[in-house]
């Protein structure tokens, strides 16, 4: 896996003649790692433009978490941390660089994995298979914990009621709340999820772009619901998913890749296409995305919504009814479908209890429905009701 | 020439459900990166050819790896692909 084109097995026809620098090509110049100055890079950081080696990579990789984790102050010593883990790459990358950190650096930190079984066969199943394989090769104990249990619903269930219109924000305020609860039940203090810097921009991006402006304020911050007993944060806010990807290929590590069965979420896909189109470009976007997005002032006049618990479960939420349990009411009086075009959608929007950290949990559904599921402005709200009895159009 | 093609991060499920591919080119030495993706997307993808190829390049979120290095310290799609290459595809697009 170093040098040249000695990739085994096929017999080279061509070239490899004596002096293998030899060959003007264009391609294949010595190149140094530009922190090194030793060995052969083999990536180029999207980040700074960097040529660095695959150790120098590991290194400044593992090193800017680290750095992230103490200059936001994420943990304390003792605490017992909750790792939300679907098997995918993003959390996959977090157990490893969460075990490997709090051993290096001596945090003190207990850690678990805890996932979430929303109940989808054919998807969750197998990407638990991938969790139970981490939890064994981690050696930190693993809590998983499904829908059915907690709600008694299991999302394909609930999608054979509702069908595949909102069944993401169903599953988005199900899992948010699963979370907090599996956590609680492993007794953990906090909980980290392993959101990167891409996925942050993404959500900077939507929600501008619905002018969605509590959470456009809280998409940002690294550590959310600290007002609650359950600060969950992100260690990965400034990792680039690229970098994520690599160290995870380069280490060989085992992750999970199919795509959720019912997530159409149309319109994180275009903001994702269109950042991908920029990074494309210019790799610095992203970061330069979440850095305007730090800086944005709000006026004070754009209250947040007053925190308090939940009358039917005590769950932290700003109704008297937390979302969770107003779609559960409606499923199990079979009122979920129609319910979730109307009262539901639209507190959902005004509440801010979801704390919806960068919003992947909830995504919404067809571009025709965007009105539907309430995330437009508050103050159009009413006036975009009217119309859209009328108009369906696409998202032109 | 040959090559070997590597698909991961659910792009396998483009290409017959399958993550390892070898492509053989009686007539050719060399071939430049931007054709092999092309003939690869016209000839070995049964639906949804716009997954992988987007503008006649690689689609931006899909990584490609060059001998197991990143495509970028190589030119990218200007590469010229040689005998013996091994090139990988990673999708980032799925969820995390």
């Amino acid at each position: 896996m170093d040098n040249n084109n000695n990739n085994g097995g096929t017999t080279p026809t061509t070239t490899t003649t004596t002096t293998t620098t030899s060959t003007t090509t264009t391609k294949r110049v010595a190149k140094l790692c530009e922190l090194c100055k030793v060995q052969r890079p083999v990536l180029k950081r999207p980040k700074t433009g960097q040529m660095i080696c695959k150790e120098c990579f590991y290194q400044i990789f593992e090193d800017e978490i680290h750095n992230t984790i103490i200059s936001n102050n994420l943990f304390q010593r003792g605490d017992r941390v909750a790792i939300g883990a679907s098997g995918g790459k993003d959390s996959t990358v977090l157990a490893e660089i969460m075990t490997t950190l709090n051993k290096r650096h001596d945090y003190g930190l207990d850690l678990f994995l805890l996932s979430i079984d929303e109940g989808i066969t054919g998807y969750r199943d197998d990407s638990l298979e991938t969790v139970k394989r981490n939890q064994q090769q981690y050696q930190i104990p693993l809590k998983i914990l499904s829908y059915k249990e907690l709600y008694n619903w299991t999302m394909d269930e609930i999608v054979a009621e509702i069908g595949l219109k909102n069944n993401c924000t169903f599953c988005g305020v199900f899992r948010r709340q699963a979370l907090d609860r599996g956590a609680v039940l492993l007794g953990a203090n906090k909980i980290v999820t392993g959101h990167n810097a891409d996925d942050i921009a993404e959500t900077v991006l939507m929600n501008l772009l619905r002018g969605d402006i509590p959470r456009l304020q809280r998409c940002i911050n690294i550590v959310t619901g600290s007002e609650g007993a359950l600060p969950r944060s992100k260690p990965f806010k400034y990792t680039y998913q690229k970098e994520i990807v690599m160290y995870a290929y380069f280490k060989k590590l085992d992750y999970f890749t199919t795509e959720c069965i019912y997530a159409p979420n149309a319109y994180r896909g275009h903001a994702r296409d269109f950042l991908k189109d920029l990074e494309a470009v210019r790799p610095s976007i992203i970061i330069d995305i979440i850095q305007s997005a730090e800086n944005f002032h709000f006026r004070d006049e754009i209250k947040m919504p007053v925190q308090r618990n939940c009358n039917l479960c005590g769950y932290i939420c700003s109704n008297e009814i937390c979302m969770a349990c107003d779609f559960l009411k409606n499923l199990n009086s079979g009122k979920a479908k129609y319910a979730l075009n109307s009262n539901s959608l639209k507190n959902y929007n005004k509440s801010s209890n979801n704390n919806n950290d960068n919003g992947t949990t909830i995504p919404d559904t067809t571009p025709t429905n965007i009105s539907a599921i309430g995330f437009d402005h508050p103050l159009q709200q009413q006036q975009q009701q009217q119309q859209q009895s009328s108009s369906t159009t696409s998202n032109s | 020439m040959k090559v070997k093609i590597e698909m991961t991060g659910g792009l396998e499920i483009l290409f017959k459900n399958q993550k390892n591919h070898t492509y053989e080119f009686k007539d050719r030495d060399t071939m430049p990166l931007r054709e092999l993706v092309v003939w690869m997307r016209d000839t070995q993808i049964q639906e949804r050819p716009e997954l992988f190829v987007e503008d006649s390049t690689v689609r931006p979120g899909i990584l490609v790896l060059i001998n197991d290095a990143d495509w970028e310290l190589d030119g990218g799609i200007e590469y010229i692909v040689e005998d013996g290459d091994t090139l990988s595809f990673i999708s980032t697009l799925h969820g995390g």
